[in-house]
């Protein structure tokens, strides 16, 4: 039985020096709930790609990891929030190659794949919130439109 | 978990010149600041010493994001436009599958398995220059 003891945690992304605490937290609460090495990878890289999200384009703001169970599969759960300018239009923004910000446009939309679950809130004005999960034995998923 | 912690790497990341080839080798989690002043380091010690070759060893890099790959592509392209060319050598297979469903495949990076392989294939490529060692006939 994997313990979550240390996966639950909540910190500050101010500067790329927290981008780093950020990722290393990501991959010891993965390791821990069981993730394995692949897995591991692909959800250290989206939580990167999401929290220099918040820093570049949100001005700064917070990860919350949360241990999430359902069915016996145990998941991990990130939540990026800040309160920036927020997403106008959020479908151009989940499109691939889209940028406001000079990057390659891969960020949201390429983390959104790497991840079971996401969602995400925002409206110009009141910031933005971006929800990520992962589960460890993945419940069967239907392969949309590839 | 101090088996996959080696620290955050800070400041520069050490060029070494072996040859026509220069040397870098990335390891651990660097800073987005560290990632760029590499960016900015190898332009002008490739820009100076006239080498042929960039070679970066990212045998130890845990995760490569949309930024680290946006760096490494771009180090590639200014690399071309110095004459010298960039192989990325020791992927590790993770990182592969993640930056496939990202969306990065990188398509002009030159890649090896390892720093030999890449070596090899930075020698071989290279034009051949009166006085220089390897002049193989075709």
């Amino acid at each position: 039985m994997h313990t979550a003891a240390g996966v639950e945690a909540c910190l500050p992304i101010r500067s790329d020096m927290d981008l780093v605490w950020v990722r290393q937290h990501v991959r010891q609460a993965a390791a821990r709930l069981g993730f394995g090495l692949v897995d591991q990878t692909k959800l250290v890289t989206a939580a990167s790609e999401l929290a220099r999200n918040t820093l570049v384009h949100g001005g700064g703001g917070q990860m919350a990891a949360q241990h999430v169970s359902s069915r016996g599969s145990q998941g991990l759960r990130l939540a990026f929030s800040d309160e920036g300018p927020g997403i106008a239009d959020l479908e151009l923004a989940l499109s691939d190659g889209y940028t406001s910000g000079g990057g390659l446009g891969m960020g949201l939309s390429g983390a959104r794949r790497l991840v079971h679950d996401f969602e995400i809130d925002s409206a110009p004005g009141s910031g933005t919130t971006v929800r990520v999960t992962c589960w460890v034995v993945r419940p069967p998923r239907p392969r949309e439109g590839v | 978990m101090s088996d996959a912690y080696s620290g955050p790497v800070t400041g520069h990341v050490p060029v070494l010149r072996l040859g026509d080839v220069l040397l870098v080798t990335l390891q651990g989690d660097l800073h987005d600041s560290t990632a760029q002043q590499l960016q900015q380091d190898l332009a002008e010690t490739v820009s100076r010493t006239g080498v042929r070759g960039v070679l970066i060893d990212i045998s130890g890099v845990e995760i490569v994001d949309s930024f680290l790959g946006r760096v490494l592509a771009e180090i590639a392209a200014q690399a071309k436009l110095l004459a010298a060319r960039t192989v990325v050598a020791g992927m590790r297979p993770a990182v592969a599958i993640t930056l496939v469903e990202l969306g990065l495949t990188l398509p002009g990076l030159g890649t090896a398995l390892s720093t030999e392989a890449g070596m090899e294939l930075l020698s071989q490529q290279a034009p051949s220059r009166p006085g220089g060692p390897r002049q193989e006939s075709p």
